[in-house]
């Protein structure tokens, strides 16, 4: 299997605080990448120094063999990474709907006579746009709600709603920052179901959990990482019974 | 809209129609500023400023150049727009905040540079703009200028709706909500923040450069903060981000204060006391954004019987389930 996204010696720095010390990782594609790791390992913030967020203290990020390292978050966002982020990140004055579509912003015709004239050929494509962002919400089960006001939903659906606003954009790898913290138990089945649908849609996904059974049970891949650093890697099983995993979780001897 | 063209022959009372072009020309800017301040959540306290270039382009060409009204629409635009440019590179890289105490500036700025040179007739400011024709039509009677502005404000309405639900209208309300979630979406933000303040700049200076002929004579004082503050009044009253909102706004902050004429001296206190009850009883706005959506929606739904796009992987089995009970 070919890297889709490969780090090479990664580290970022806040003042004296090293957040990531020279990770180098590997998202093979059509993988399920999980990174799990203990509170402040730096999870979030290597998935911003992925995004465009974050730019690294030092080390490259490369996409599809191309260094995206200085990239903006925009400019990675138009290569077909899509992200959610561990707070959700939704418009709460736009509806649900619009807020799908704002993920297939860069799908959209942006011809302003063309807007402002309102031509067929525009209608066509917002026809278009609108029946592919009612799909995705219909994917994660939110075509009721469409016309909603995303602020009104509740968490849970929050949450399906911005995988929606992910998948629109029709990304090659999804980031997906703790999809199932803060969530109840139903709610969390029901997201790793679609989670798995995503993967097996030939998307490849990255995402940084904290429920360890969760992740063996659909992940290919397996990174964990602690203070900074890379401790593990490999299949679910081999990192489950790593002793060095074992120690970070249960947290003896660190020091 | 029927009832607003009709409102010529219900009153032949010139006044009356003054009033409500003024109220007109003020929904137009309105309509303008809630590009910026309603759509991308831009604080914009200087929006006079573009006003005042159109008006000042059409005043100088006009009357010292000899050109016709409308030919000088353009050129007014075009400056607006490099102004635009010149304020919104550095400054819209900031936080919102600081493009307030810039726009601020220029604001002040444009109406010091145009109460102090020549060319633009100092504090006299300049006078004997001529009539306003278009072909052979000549606008100079207050119905005329009030169907000229109503078309002017009926256009800024139809193409602030169409931008508002294209990609444009979608990314500016995306930067408002959340501008790290924006760039997610892959919006470059600054670049469409340039937009809405360039759409708005237009959208003054058009306003600006017809209402020269109007008043036939400009001066600072009618460019000035005040005059920025009421504007944005206009759109804070009605509902941020809403067209609908502006335009009601737009007429309630100039006729407002005409109907409380009687009260002489006492006008504009009462005027500001009514304006905070409003912003007490609605802080949102009496139209805010989406009041009208969700009747809409229902109306189409109803009269719309095509089938729901087909998914293209059938939706889990138990994805449609009401979450609303579980919270985090």
């Amino acid at each position: 299997m070919a890297a889709l996204l490969e780090t090479h010696d990664l580290s970022l720095r806040f003042g004296g605080v090293n957040a990531l010390s020279e990770v180098s990782l590997s998202i093979e594609e059509n993988s399920l990448h999980a990174i799990i790791g203990p509170n402040g390992a730096g999870k979030t913030s290597l998935f911003n120094c992925l995004t465009g967020y974050y730019k690294p203290t030092s080390g490259t990020v490369s996409f599809q063999g191309k260094d995206i390292t200085r990239m903006s978050a925009a400019g990675v966002a138009s290569l077909g990474i899509r992200r959610t982020f561990q707070n959700i990140r939704v418009f709460p004055k736009m509806t649900v709907l619009e807020n799908v579509l704002a993920g297939a912003h860069l799908r959209a015709s942006a011809n302003l006579l063309a807007i402002m004239v309102g031509t067929p050929g525009f209608r066509r494509s917002e026809r278009d746009l609108h029946e592919y962002a009612m799909t995705s919400l219909e994917f994660v089960g939110l075509g009721e709600q469409a016309t909603k006001f995303a602020g009104d939903l509740p968490y849970g659906m929050r949450k399906r709603m911005e995988l929606a606003r992910a998948l629109i954009a029709d990304p090659k790898l999804v980031l997906l920052d703790e999809p199932a913290a803060g969530v109840s138990s139903v709610e969390r089945e029901e997201l790793t179901r679609v989670i798995s649908r995503i993967h097996d849609n030939g998307i490849s996904v990255a995402l940084i959990e904290h429920d360890v059974e969760l992740v063996m049970g659909i992940a290919t891949d397996v990174t964990v990482l602690d203070n900074g650093r890379i401790i593990a890697s490999g299949r679910p099983y081999d990192v489950r019974n790593n002793p060095d995993v074992i120690r970070a979780y249960m947290g003896r001897s660190r020091k | 809209m029927v009832l607003a063209a009709l409102v010529p022959h219900m009153t032949g009372n010139q006044y009356y129609l003054s009033v409500a072009y003024q109220a007109e020309v003020l929904i137009c800017l309105a309509i303008g500023l809630n590009l910026v301040v309603g759509y991308c959540g831009l604080l914009d306290l200087g929006f006079a400023a573009f006003f005042a270039i159109g008006a000042y382009t059409t005043g100088i060409l006009s009357v010292d150049r000899h050109w016709t009204i409308l030919a000088t629409i353009l050129p007014g635009v075009a400056i607006a727009v490099v102004c635009a440019v010149i304020i919104g590179l550095p400054t819209l890289r900031l936080r919102s905040d600081y493009l307030a105490v810039v726009t601020l500036g220029f604001g002040l700025i444009i109406q010091t540079i145009a109460s102090n040179l020549t060319q633009t007739g100092g504090p006299t400011g300049i006078y004997g703009i001529p009539v306003l024709t278009v072909g052979r039509i000549v606008i100079q009677s207050a119905t005329s200028f009030y169907y000229l502005f109503l078309i002017l404000l009926v256009l800024f309405v139809f193409i602030s709706l169409r931008v508002r639900n294209s990609r444009i209208g979608r990314a500016w309300l995306c930067i408002r909500e959340d501008e790290d979630a924006a760039q997610a979406m892959g919006i470059k933000i600054h670049r469409y923040k340039m937009y809405a303040y360039m759409g708005g700049a237009v959208m003054g200076s058009v306003a600006g450069a017809l209402y020269a002929p109007a008043l036939t004579a400009i001066s600072p004082p009618s460019f000035g903060f005040s005059e920025s503050l009421l504007i944005l009044m206009a759109v804070a009253i009605g509902g941020m981000g809403s067209v609908w909102g502006a335009i009601l706004g737009g007429g309630i902050v100039v006729i407002l204060p005409e109907a409380f004429r009687q009260f002489a001296q006492a006008r504009l206190l009462i005027f500001g006391a009514v304006l905070i009850i409003i912003m007490m009883t609605r802080p949102r706005g009496l139209f805010p954004e989406g009041a009208f959506r969700g009747t809409a929606t229902r109306l189409r739904e109803r009269f719309n019987d095509r089938s729901p796009p087909r998914p293209l992987v059938a939706p889990p089995e138990a994805a449609v389930r009401d979450a609303s009970s579980e919270g985090p």
